[in-house]
């Protein structure tokens, strides 16, 4: 395998910051220090230029939906790979939502290999929580866990039954895999086109209240406190949901939480002009609640920034808002968005991109590890100053729904090194 | 002005300018031959997505007497039932050289995205829970004329009762009356209201009897039957009793009052009163504006430019010899 040298930039990780090369053979890190262009045993080396850039750990996104199987049409695993390598991650988490739905071996089995062709990032397939995700019978945890799944979640929806979610966080806890739970309400939003508030009540569309999530994760908290099985909330949204996750890891329960960077840069005033790109579940809420988001990322009550990169084909976003599927793109502006609007130190960006939803997936073998030698290379070469335009066709993402469209952000990907190999250099996927 | 899709949009001058223009073509309606050319070579395409046989025939009655020609397009007779998406069947329909779409759609919203995809003007004929913007004109001019207002709504108190939550008249008559100066009142249980009116330029209230004796205008929402299956009222009997118009407060109410609603009436629920015997009635008045309003704001939107003055309309000469449309 050729080796790479990423030389002049500023190695940022779980150890701090120091300027430093990076030199990578045969999928590993062989030497991280001062120089390494004179060494000469690097001098058939591709040379990645890193001058005012980052180099860290691969980010690792917990909640991508990449539609194959199934809807090929709004993304397959291979454009929604290249769209997460231009982003800087190096491992996807799948969300099962798939059609069929990712309850099955087969299904895990296919995802994995269409993941492999692809080459361009690790896609972790997250199974079902139950069959079909419909709710009523547990999927084949163990026998998915066994297969290495580690991540289940019927994601789209919330696991209804306070019954059925006992018994699955209870018969999981010896796996040692993570329930993550889509905290909603069914009962609470039936219909639900945005966030029910002012907005909503003048636009006469139906609402979707805060507290159909809250009422959730507040449930499965007392569940994990029941059972003692780790629970991780995806995409929290409300001031409520944040404070109640806050309590219980000040109580010492075993729960985790992500954030989307549309819940702390958006909010459902977006919706006024009747666009359904702006069309997500959960919804865009208010300013309180991204104040809320922000500061919980800022504190460490949420470990990780997540897209919920959700796909859809024009023709989808272009119905009325009602009739119109939830969900927009992700992957390749997270870390700008992050960048910009977190106010948080860089390490601390990092680490809720990379090594904390790594541990969550538990893909931290691989990934969000140390930049050091004997690790595997899975790196993320970002320049944090960089400025570029959203433009939705040159997104490499098989749909365009991305809500920022022609906002110039600040922060951009430069190189991505997955397991060894330069997948983007200069910004240009590689394959 | 090129479409009308939100009272919202308007100012009071230019409800005004609309309501003045409408006495023009209430006048052209009492004529023996109720037809001018104003829109001659204008074509006007009524697309209702969700059945609507009065507003429908409204539109259709007041485009044909200002001489446009009308294509009516329901959803029940068309591609949309084939997988067609609504952009398609709009580009569709403009490539045949349309002037404006009169667009009913059960979508919040929808009339605006439409707008995305034509040249022509776009006329909201009510969607979802959002807007009916020519409901609301209609509802201005029936007041405007039965209370003789021509100026404005000021010192009036409008009592709009009823599921406020699910209705695009109450959003588009709230911002309409209060644009002229009306005092409003919500009567309603608090489970039939939006979820959050903060800005809303209204008072609240529960008590229909409370307001019965001087509110100036009751105006009374149609109840649907699938409220109760969502729990928002425990039975139509209840709804009745707490906020229908009784025989008890009909006759509680000021002699000038007037009793409006926007139709079809369900009897003996919000309308618990024979509307005939109601000297505030103005159920048939309301639907007779309608015809007139919606000439008004077509002509507007189509009549040869910003340029013509109502003047015009008057004199727009002739009637056309032919039969009533």
């Amino acid at each position: 395998m050729t080796s790479l040298l990423i030389i002049n930039g500023t190695v940022l990780d779980q150890q701090g910051e120091r300027k430093a090369d990076v030199a990578v053979a045969d999928g590993s890190i062989v030497a991280v220090g001062a120089d390494l262009r004179r060494d000469p045993s690097f001098a058939e080396a591709i040379v990645l230029e890193a001058d005012g850039c980052i180099v860290s750990p691969g980010f690792v996104d917990l909640h991508v939906h990449l539609r194959e199987p199934g809807r090929e049409d709004a993304e397959t695993i291979e454009t929604g790979s290249r769209a997460a390598a231009l982003g800087g991650f190096t491992a996807v988490v799948a969300m099962p939502n798939t059609e069929p739905p990712q309850d099955s071996l087969p299904t895990i089995e296919f995802v994995r290999s269409q993941a492999i062709r692809a080459g361009l990032c690790e896609v972790s397939p997250a199974g079902c929580i139950t069959l079909g995700r419909a709710g009523e019978q547990l999927a084949p945890l163990g026998e998915l866990a066994a297969a290495g799944v580690t991540l289940f979640t019927d994601d789209g929806n919330g696991v209804q039954d306070p019954a059925l979610m006992r018994r699955a966080l209870e018969y999981a806890k010896p796996l040692g895999i993570t329930l993550a739970q889509h905290c909603e309400v069914a009962s609470l939003t039936k219909g639900a086109v945005m966030h029910e508030g002012s907005c909503c009540s003048h636009l006469g569309l139906p609402g979707w209240p805060s507290i159909a999530e809250e009422l959730m994760v507040h449930r499965d908290i007392e569940l994990c406190r029941l059972t003692g099985a780790a629970v991780h909330f995806l995409h929290l949204s409300t001031v409520r949901s944040v404070e109640l996750v806050r309590a219980a890891k000040a109580a010492g329960l075993p729960v985790t939480a992500e954030a989307t960077p549309h819940h702390f840069t958006l909010t459902d005033e977006m919706l006024r002009g009747f666009d359904a790109v702006y069309k997500v579940n959960p919804p865009l809420r208010t300013i309180d609640d991204i104040e809320a988001i922000k500061q919980g990322l800022r504190d460490g009550t949420i470990d990780a920034i997540a897209t919920d990169h959700a796909p859809h084909p024009p023709e989808a976003k272009e119905a009325p808002l009602d009739q119109a599927p939830p969900g927009m793109l992700g992957l390749e502006t997270a870390l700008a968005l992050a960048l910009c609007e977190l106010d948080m130190p860089l390490a601390d960006v990092i680490a809720a991109l990379s090594w904390k939803p790594a541990a969550i997936a538990r893909l931290d073998a691989r990934h969000g590890r140390p930049v050091a030698v004997g690790e595997p290379a899975n790196l993320a070469v970002f320049d944090p100053t960089a400025e570029w335009t959203v433009i939705p066709s040159k997104l490499a993402s098989k749909s365009r729904n991305t809500p920022y469209a022609g906002r110039t952000l600040r922060g951009k990907v430069r190189h991505t090194i997955f397991a060894g190999t330069a997948v983007v250099i200069d910004g240009v996927a590689q394959r | 002005m090129k479409h009308l899709l939100d009272i919202g949009h308007l100012g009071a001058a230019q409800i005004h300018h609309l309501l003045d223009l409408t006495d023009h073509m209430v006048e052209i309606n009492q004529r023996p031959m109720p037809k001018v050319p104003a829109l001659r070579g204008k074509t006007v395409v009524n697309l209702f997505f969700e059945d609507s046989t009065r507003t429908r025939t409204s539109f259709d009655t007041a485009a044909r007497r200002l001489s446009a020609d009308v294509m009516n397009f329901a959803v029940s007779s068309s591609s949309v039932n084939k997988g067609e998406s609504l952009r398609d069947t709009i580009e569709t329909i403009t490539a045949m050289g349309v002037d404006a779409f009169v667009v009913r759609h059960a979508s919040s919203g929808a009339p605006q995205q439409i707008t995305k995809w034509t040249t022509a003007s776009i006329v909201n004929a009510g969607d979802g829970w959002h807007q009916h913007p020519t409901q609301a004109l209609l509802d201005c001019y029936t007041i405007r004329t039965r209370l003789g207002r021509t100026t404005g709504f000021d010192g009036l108190h409008i009592a709009i009762v009823g599921d406020i939550a699910h209705s695009r008249v109450a959003r588009s008559n709230v911002q309409a009356f209060t644009a002229l100066g009306a005092r409003v009142t919500l009567v309603a249980p608090p489970t039939l209201l939006p979820a959050d009116i903060t800005g809303w330029p209204v008072a609240v209230s529960h008590h229909l009897d409370a307001l019965i004796g001087e509110a100036d205008v009751v105006y009374l929402l149609r109840m649907q039957r699938e409220r109760m299956r969502d729990a928002l009222v425990p039975s139509l009997r209840e709804y009745t009793t707490l906020y229908g118009l009784t025989p008890a407060r009909a006759a509680r109410l000021q002699p000038h009052a007037l009793v409006m609603h926007p139709g079809p009436m369900n009897r003996g629920v919000e309308m618990a009163v024979d509307p005939a015997e109601l000297p505030g009635s103005t159920v048939l008045h309301q639907v007779t504006n309608g015809v007139a309003v919606r000439m008004a704001v077509l002509f507007e939107l189509l009549g040869s430019g910003s340029e013509m003055t109502t003047d015009a309309v008057a004199t727009a000469g002739t009637p056309e010899t032919g039969t009533r449309s």
